[in-house]
């Protein structure tokens, strides 16, 4: 990698002083995207600003009917969180499936939602939960977070603090891993929250979305075999080396229906 | 047997330090004063350099040098040999281009090697390889077989505008033709073997040292045959003799064939060490090890099965492409013509083979020796045929094997591609194969997996290798460059301990252990006062190293010579001390005894003597215990078996999963049955991965696009079932211990059994076929495909 100058502050305001004085300063949270990226020479941060010294950004709370996780948790402390188990057993079983033991003890919630990977399961958490992301500026809703590839509503140098997941009334996440990585080829999760049915999809797209008529077809009968003979739209999806889109959008149907049936035992 | 003698599971020797992390890796050495090479590669497939600017990367602080291939031309620097010729069917030499390490005015891949950065630290390396600025011209380039066999392809050498750097056949084409017309039925497939990146866990790793005082080399190397690379680099590239010329091969994490070849990174640090006059140091990181280790396998074939009215094997007929990649490897050209065609007839009687191979440039990675090296090729090829013949005749999988097997007293078998076999009982190794894997209860499991919605398929192959290459003078007459014996040294010491010297190369296969055993078996010293040593031409007298399957056929038989000459001259010195005739005196339990008597001295002792010969015969024997001798192997050895595996597929995502999955091998003798299993388990793992994981790709414009694991996919442990092994023995019949060798037959039997296997738990939907690897969208693909196909038709 590049030559950088390694910062950790104790504080968000002193985080933020960092990020506005150095323009090529970069956030590091549990660095499981951004140091093989400046391994490969990808990416030249003049400065890392690691926030893994800020005690506040981590930790499980429950609060009502919501659970907020700080941005620095990693996704092990989730997944084995016996308030998350028991409240969103969902969000807890899709915190185990990221990547492997190393990546789930190291990789924050934060930083994921933060880099938007295309095939990071936790956007679909976030969008399928209807979570709100929590910044040192703002609340931000799931639904007008994920833009595009790689690309989020945060600002430049805005901070994860927090994302507060409501209590969905039953949610599961099914997903169909890449042998190689392990990243989702094919991420759904589908909610029954207070506000109606909610189906977000990861892997298939540039960032996770909602599968709107999945949601449509559930909200009339919450079943696996309300999918039937529903096909989904393989036009905006990925092609890459490990599926075609019509084999992601195969894919969708197929894990959205494990999904319900998992949602409903 | 003596308890930790031949047949005794004795837990590894080495393990001790591989599992405390006391290796020492070629990596682990740092040589005073050394410098930090980085090697600039071609980021394009195919271009024409222009010239190299080379003043910003001079200008950074702690750059010692930066060399081009222009710096080796004008040093004369020879290219990297081919170790092996292969002709044309005309009879004439097949295209050999040159291989310059550094590339002077042309890359031919993405990888190639066009200059070196020599820093006083790896990352300022790096840093000033970014500011040397190569002006390429960008040519058009093939990748592919199928790109570089188009029309007007672009050639990757002027000297082979079709990109065909051989047209080789092999067997009796009239004779085959005729077979088959007079079959009852032709079964024909095609199939490509997908193309695979060796992946051993420890990069490869060169440092050259120069000593101007002694004007002597050392390369400390990454190698599974330090003694080759010794004799290529030193006579071809560097022109640097034997004598002032050292190759240290310390431990190997791996190496899976791609540790053979000799690569332009061990050129370019010893030939810089001279040139700055300081030690170099290069190693890869993942990233270049999947862009430069010497790929394996990737052939397109047809091939078709002539058979009587009785399914009778009348004969075979394959053609085959071969990706050569842009250079040609160390043993490039063998592996795809005399390691692969050669066992086309695999466990069968078939009367009458022909193939033909046309080897092709693309601007890839070279491809050369990758586990199983040419014959997984011809084993996958043949059994999925022999299962499509049994599918289309309706006979049944067993019985079409079983009625074209070399039967029992078939042996010895001359085959119609060359090879004689010495010894088998297919039958045998299928029998208990089947009982082992409960074959007959499949259909049960069938029935149950169908319940839950899942789809079961069984699969087999029974398979056959050529091992521990083989008669150095049949080998030469095939075009082998090097002869393919090996040599061993015993040495006993004068307190009775034994130093084995072998040319043979442990990485990962235990040799350590199996040759204690061989020595503690043969002179009764204990297992714990028997060290081996390996891997350094400054130490071992010579060697030609490990691969195919030859450190216990080849090397060790050449260890087995030596204790042989020791025993002799223990004999002769107990005898002396002993006061009694040589032919009297018996090797028993570590002890030199005059036979039917209590008269003994112990192995100890004549040792002592042997080196303080107070009371010793000088005047008729020297001094010393000390014995070497070379082995060259009379026919190859001929490993076979059976794998059989059971897969359940879910229709939904086409997921493949191995439920169970069985191998009977016939290895000869087995030294230490634990090691033999590991190494089974092992070939079992690269074989799977090979059907249903891993894969090579390139784009259309030769971009590498599995350079990382994010997408060229490992078999993990969670995609392995627990595999059931046994072994059926016959003997090697022309060693003196019987073995045939046992490191790549997991890799050529499995591969097959798990397609079978796939095609099985698919063929009730009409699917005949599925590509390697057998990727759930493939599968997948492969229903959906069936389900148009039934739809049309009904």
């Amino acid at each position: 990698m590049y030559e950088f100058q390694y910062h950790r502050p104790a504080s968000i305001d002193e985080a933020k002083k960092i990020l506005a004085d150095n323009d090529e300063a970069i956030i590091l949270a549990g660095g499981m995207t951004m140091l093989p990226t400046m391994k490969l020479r990808l990416a030249r941060p003049s400065d890392l600003v690691d926030l893994s010294a800020i005690d506040s950004l981590r930790g499980i709370r429950k609060d009502g009917k919501t659970i907020e996780i700080g941005a620095m948790t990693p996704h092990a402390d989730v997944a084995g969180s016996s308030v998350v188990q028991s409240e969103i057993p969902a969000l807890a079983d899709l915190a185990g499936m990221i990547g492997d033991a190393q990546v789930r003890n190291r990789g924050t919630i934060g930083g994921s939602l933060s880099n938007s990977d295309p095939a990071a399961d936790y956007p679909a958490a976030v969008l399928g939960l209807n979570a709100v992301i929590k910044t040192d500026t703002r609340e931000i809703a799931a639904d007008d977070f994920f833009k595009d590839l790689f690309e989020t509503a945060l600002g430049p140098n805005e901070i994860i603090q927090a994302v507060r997941f409501p209590k969905p009334k039953r949610a599961a996440y099914a997903k169909f891993p890449n042998p190689a990585s392990r990243y989702a080829v094919v991420g759904v999760m589908i909610a029954e929250t207070t506000d109606g049915i909610r189906a977000a999809v990861t892997g298939a797209g540039p960032c996770a979305f909602r599968a709107t008529e999945i949601e449509a077809a559930l909200a009339k009968d919450f079943s696996a075999t309300a999918l039937d003979g529903l096909t989904f739209d393989a036009g905006d999806l990925n092609d890459d080396l490990h599926a075609s889109p019509e084999y992601r959008a195969h894919l969708v149907i197929v894990m959205a229906k494990r999904a319900v049936a998992a949602a409903s035992v | 047997m003596t308890e930790n003698g031949i047949g005794a599971a004795v837990r590894r020797k080495e393990d001790h330090r591989f599992i405390t992390g006391q290796g020492q890796y070629t990596d682990d050495i740092n040589r005073p004063n050394q410098l930090y090479a980085h090697i600039i590669r071609s980021p394009l497939p195919h271009a024409r350099i222009r010239g190299i600017e080379l003043k910003a990367a001079l200008d950074m602080p702690g750059v010692v040098a930066v060399l081009t291939g222009k710096d080796m031309v004008d040093d004369g620097i020879g290219g990297l040999p081919c170790g092996w010729g292969v002709n044309n069917k005309d009879g004439s030499p097949m295209t050999e281009p040159g291989h310059p390490p550094l590339a002077a005015d042309t890359v031919r891949y993405v990888g190639d090697q066009v200059a070196v950065v020599l820093a006083d630290k790896r990352s300022i390396a790096r840093d000033a390889a970014e500011l040397v600025d190569i002006d390429y011209e960008e040519l058009p380039a093939a990748a592919s077989l199928s790109a570089a066999s188009a029309e007007a392809a672009p050639a990757v050498w002027e000297e082979a505008p079709d990109n065909v750097c051989f047209d080789w056949e092999i067997g009796d084409a009239a004779a085959t033709d005729e077979a088959f017309a007079s079959a009852a039925h032709v079964s024909s497939i095609d199939i490509v073997n997908s193309r695979l990146i060796p992946n051993a866990i420890e990069p490869r790793v060169a440092i050259g040292e120069y000593d101007s005082g002694r004007d002597e080399y050392t390369l400390y190397t990454t190698s599974q045959n330090p003694h080759v690379i010794r004799m290529l680099m030193g006579a071809f590239v560097l022109s640097i003799p034997e004598h002032k010329l050292r190759i240290i091969a310390p431990d190997v994490g791996g190496g899976f064939g791609s540790k053979i070849c000799h690569y332009a990174e061990e050129a370019i640090v010893t030939w810089a060490s001279k040139r700055v006059n300081r030690p170099v140091k290069w190693t890869a990181d993942r990233s270049e090890s999947f862009m430069s280790d010497a790929h394996g396998r990737d052939h397109i074939s047809h091939a078709e099965l002539a058979l009587s009215k009785d399914g009778d094997f009348l004969g075979l007929r394959v053609r085959t492409k071969a990706n050569l990649g842009a250079y040609l490897s160390t043993f490039g050209p063998a592996v795809p013509t005399y390691l692969y065609a050669t066992l086309l007839a695999g466990t069968y009687k078939t009367p009458a083979i022909y193939c033909e191979v046309k080897g092709m440039f693309t601007h890839s990675v070279p491809v050369d020796s990758y586990r199983g090296a040419g014959r997984p090729e011809a084993c996958y090829l043949l059994e999925r045929l022999v299962d499509r013949a049994a599918r289309e005749t309706g006979i049944d999988p067993l019985e079409i094997r079983r009625r074209n097997f070399i039967p029992r007293d078939g042996f010895p078998y001359q085959t119609p591609v060359l090879l004689e076999y010495d010894s088998g009982d297919y039958h045998a190794c299928l029998d208990k194969c089947l009982e082992l894997a409960d074959y007959k209860g499949f259909e049960k499991r069938r029935a149950e997996s169908a319940e839950r919605g899942k789809l079961r398929g069984v699969g087999l192959s029974t398979y056959i290798e050529a091992c521990g290459i083989a008669p150095s003078n049949v080998a030469g007459a095939l075009g082998a460059r090097a002869g393919l014996y090996e040599s061993g040294t015993i040495r006993v010491n004068p307190t009775g301990s034994v130093t084995v010297l072998t040319g043979s190369h442990s990485h990962g296969q235990g040799h350590e252990t199996t040759f204690a055993q061989l020595v503690t078996e043969a002179l009764g010293v204990d297992f714990d006062n028997v060290d081996v040593v390996h891997g350094d031409t400054g130490k071992i007298p010579f060697g030609m190293g490990t691969y195919g399957s030859r450190s216990l056929a080849v090397g060790g038989m050449a260890l087995m010579a030596a204790l042989e000459k020791i025993k002799t001259k223990s004999r002769k010195i107990a005898a002396h001390l002993l006061e009694a005739s040589e032919d009297d005196v018996e090797f028993v339990d570590g002890q030199l005894r005059v036979a039917g008597t209590d008269r003994t001295v112990s192995f100890g002792d004549v040792a002592l003597a042997a080196y303080v010969p107070h009371n010793y015969p000088l005047d008729v024997l020297e001094p010393g215990l000390d014995e070497t001798a070379f082995y060259d192997p009379k026919n190859w050895t001929f490993p076979a078996g059976c794998h059989i595996c059971e897969v359940e597929i879910d229709p939904d995502t086409g997921v493949v999963e191995i439920d169970r999955f069985t191998a009977a091998d016939d290895f000869g003798r087995i030294i230490n049955p634990m090691i033999v299993e590991g190494q089974v388990h092992g070939g079992l793992t690269q074989g799977i991965g090979q059907a249903l994981y891993e894969q090579c790709v390139y784009d259309d414009s030769g971009q590498l696009l599995t350079g990382s694991y994010m997408d060229y996919c490992m078999p993990k442990a969670d995609n392995l079932p627990n595999f059931e092994v046994t072994t059926n023995t016959t003997l090697c019949t022309h060693n003196v211990l019987g073995v045939k060798g046992c490191g790549e037959a997991g890799t050529i039997g499995s591969t097959p059994a798990v397609i079978n296997a796939v095609v099985d738990a698919l063929s009730e939907l009409g699917v005949n076929d599925v590509p390697i690897p057998a990727t759930p969208e493939r599968v997948w693909d492969a229903i959906r495909t069936a389900a148009h196909n039934r739809a049309v038709s009904a």
